[in-house]
């Protein structure tokens, strides 16, 4: 039974529990409504919610943990002889998966029967060439064990999904029944649907948290790997990048030193553009522009927020970095030899960063209480000082969150550097040199066709954890200042 | 100052502080003040009574043009303070605002120190020359506002951290260290005890000899107690101004009656 019918069933039987179950206590209560305890609909939810929920978490438990058992039963049926010298019992059982499936394509696209497809009997050889037809990727001959094992793999999973099928509407109906049953008017169906309504919002905040789990562990898991192939020490304070890519022998330098810096440069020199452009022009949005200014401005202003950072990559490469060039180039200053620079990238991110310093910053002026600011008029001050003395002040913490959300933001940006700032990994103080950063490392090291295995690809991953550290501890350190100024003045 | 036509006319001009003609606010299309004149004299406590919502606090703040920072916000007539039309366009309400200054309804400190929240306006206006100076002139406005005594050992703790009762008496505070010819209190005691309450009408009672103070109260027996001159607003409309005494114990119009003695309200 597909899927999408069993779905449909359960809310069927969910639907029908809600409306047996509310009709089940009006006519207990009589005419009285005030008799029972809940609102009607209360007591139907409640049946809703006992037949649905159930029956759906083990419809998802059961789709999650039927392929690991049906890969372990059929994998130990592979015989060790049957596992070629250069190949692995997972190699094999890809094989065996793609066997699988290339029958149900065939069965499907009609050059095979569902009962041939099943039988001990099916040949090798119209085996193969049927799954060639109905268009399935099998590289070579298929081999007796591995078709006997994706036979049993199918076998396997139609039961599998049979079983499932009425072992979740077995469990919607008893849930249906439970449901029904409660529905008496004494029964506290209001708080039940309460706890359940909880328990879906605690639901929902754990998936968030544990998918960051996950991610953080699988970083873990890689820079451990790592560390296991490349010394920590010359990674974390070695002083130059130099990556070989063949992967043919020869050592690679992979100091992340260098690229630190570029980010760190780069992200600064963001930020310099960024936050005083973005704090006056949210100053001057919330302060001083009309209402009829603001209207039209903000919104002009955010949508440089919605811009796709590749946009911006191109502005710098091709706007920016010639300009620059023009000025401090050979022909002006001469202190820059090419368009791609500290300097290209870092402006075009600050011009990237303006939005979100801006309107955040603008939100949190309009926060101050408009009794500060009266205080301060009220005493003969001029706007300009009630907005340096009393507003800004009022506004720090949530401005300083602002700033260091862009920095986050700066740190973690990737495109504009890519074509900004150049790939060479320097550690220089001139802001017209080309430099890279972490971010920009991250995605040349695993876009190649190097083995995943290799140190030089499993950098990424080290880079990433390191970056992922820095961030943390960039709104770590955020929070720690926020907290201690609002303990100061609230 | 004027050419005055007659001697018992120009003790008159000199006596009045504020002088207001005709003066209607508008807050978008709610009419809040109607046709209010009044004449407000120096050296004199003047109290604003009325039921809530009558227009106390607007009336208030169109004395040092407060109503210009709440945009719906429209004021018209004529109010003279010296004999000088505030609405006029070559006035500069900060520096208006820096002389008479005004107590707000709900306390609003700023998130400081209690110490620069006194400092602020003297800061501002230049009125301290070193250190020592401004060390002296917040103890003297803390002592004035009745606070010193709580907050001298803390002089650096946030002013927002303070009870409700103490921030309102940090406000006036902030409001006497600016040393305004005219103080416009609005409900300043709405949140003392009765032993504060005392100190702050003694306060008041002080800035008499040498400025106009002006207060909103709904406490019949503290416009009794501090006032000389007593105005009762109902409905926008100025009902009746006169001598406090007056006022308390023979009105002249049904209404004051029957709001002093508590029948409408
Ligand atoms: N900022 C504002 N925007 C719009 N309308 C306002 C505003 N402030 C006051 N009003 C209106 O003006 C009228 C007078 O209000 P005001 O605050 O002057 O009353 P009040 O006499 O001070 O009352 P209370 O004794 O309760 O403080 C009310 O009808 C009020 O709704
Ligand atoms: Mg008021």
């Amino acid at each position: 039974m597909p899927l999408f019918w069993l779905f449909l069933i359960v809310l069927a039987i969910a639907a029908g529990a809600y409306l047996l179950a509310r009709s089940r206590v009006l006519s207990m209560a009589g005419d009285d409504r005030r008799a029972l305890h809940s609102l009607p609909s209360y007591y139907g939810s409640n049946a809703a919610m006992k037949s649905a929920v159930p029956a759906l978490l083990l419809l998802v438990a059961w789709l999650l943990a039927q392929p690991f058992i049906v890969d372990n039963a059929v994998s130990s049926l592979i015989p060790d002889a049957a596992i070629a010298d250069n190949s692995s019992r997972a190699l094999v059982m890809a094989e065996v998966r793609r066997t699988a499936d290339g029958l149900d394509m065939a069965v499907a696209s009609g050059g095979l029967t569902e009962a041939l497809a099943r039988s001990e009997g099916l040949d090798l050889d119209v085996a193969t060439s049927s799954l060639q037809e109905a268009g399935a990727i099998v590289t070579s001959q298929l081999t007796e064990p591995v078709l006997a094992a994706a036979q049993q793999f199918r076998a396997l999973n139609t039961i599998g999904a049979r079983w499932m099928s009425v072992a979740v509407i077995i469990v919607a109906l008893i849930g249906a029944t439970w449901g029904i049953r409660e529905a008496s008017p004494a029964f506290r169906a209001r708080n039940t649907v309460e706890r359940g309504v909880r328990a879906l919002l605690i639901a929902a905040a754990s998936i968030a948290i544990l998918t960051t789990l996950g991610i953080v562990l699988s970083l873990v898991f890689n820079t451990i790997e790592f560390f296991r192939l490349y010394p920590a020490s010359e990674f974390f304070f070695g002083l130059s990048w130099a990556p070989s890519f063949s992967g043919r022998g020869g050592a690679s330098d992979l100091g992340i030193l260098p690229l630190l810096w570029g980010t760190f440069y780069i992200s600064i020199v963001a930020l310099l553009v960024a936050v005083p452009v973005g704090l006056f022009a949210a100053i001057y949005l919330s302060e001083y522009a009309s209402p009829k200014v603001r209207a039209i401005a903000k919104p002009l202003l955010e949508v440089l927020a919605g811009i796709p950072t590749i946009v911006y990559g191109l502005f710098a490469l091709l706007t920016v970095g010639p300009l620059l060039v023009r000025v401090f180039g050979d022909d002006g200053l001469g202190w820059m030899q090419a368009g791609t620079a500290v300097m290209t990238a870092g402006l075009v991110m600050g011009i990237m960063l303006i939005p979100f310093v801006s309107s955040l910053s603008d939100d949190i002026i309009n926060a101050v209480p408009q009794a500060m600011r009266d205080g301060s008029y009220g005493l003969g001050a001029t706007q300009s000082e009630t907005i340096r003395q009393v507003v800004l002040p009022a506004a720090l913490p949530g401005i300083v969150g602002a700033i260091l959300l862009a920095a986050s933001r700066a740190i973690g940006e990737t495109m504009i550097v890519v074509l900004g700032a150049g790939a060479a990994a320097r550690l220089s103080l001139n802001p017209f040199e080309a430099m890279t950063t972490v971010t920009a490392k991250i995605v040349s090291q695993l876009t190649g066709d190097a083995d995943f295995a290799s140190p030089e690809a499993l950098v990424a991953f080290a880079l990433g954890m390191t970056l992922f550290v820095i961030t943390l501890g960039l709104n770590i350190f955020a929070l720690y200042i926020v907290r201690k100024y609002r303990e100061q003045y609230e | 100052m004027y050419d005055a036509p007659s001697t018992t006319k120009e003790a008159v001009v000199t006596d009045v502080k504020i002088q207001a003609n005709d003066v209607q606010v508008y807050y978008a299309d709610n009419h809040a003040i109607k046709d209010v004149s009044v004449a407000i004299q120096d050296k004199t406590v003047t109290a604003f009574i009325g039921p809530s919502g009558c227009g106390k606090s607007t009336f208030l703040r169109c004395l040092n043009r407060m109503n210009d920072t709440i945009d719906i916000c429209r004021v018209h007539g004529k109010i003279e303070i010296d004999g000088e039309d505030i609405y006029d366009k070559r006035v500069d309400p900060v520096q208006l605002r820096a002389k008479v200054g005004m107590v707000f309804q709900k306390p609003n400190p700023f998130p400081k120190s209690i110490y620069d929240n006194i400092a602020y306006g003297p800061r501002i206006h230049g009125m301290a020359r070193n250190k020592a100076e401004l060390d002296e002139i917040v103890e003297r406005a803390l002592r004035r506002g009745a606070i010193w005594d709580e907050v001298k050992d803390r002089l650096n703790a946030p002013g927002t951290g303070l009870s409700g009762g103490q921030q309102q008496r940090l406000c006036i505070a902030r409001a006497v260290a600016t040393e305004p010819e005219v103080l416009l209190m609005d409900e300043p005691c709405s949140a003392l005890d009765p032993i504060a309450t005392a100190q702050v009408e003694e306060l008041i009672d002080e800035l008499r000899q040498n400025y106009a103070v002006v207060i909103v109260t709904h406490s019949m027996q503290q416009a009794a107690r501090v006032s000389q001159r007593t105005a009762f607003f109902h409905l926008g409309h100025l009902v009746e101004y006169d001598d406090t005494s007056k006022i308390f114990t023979n009105p002249e119009d049904s209404r004051t009656e029957s709001y002093i003695t508590g029948r409408i309200g």
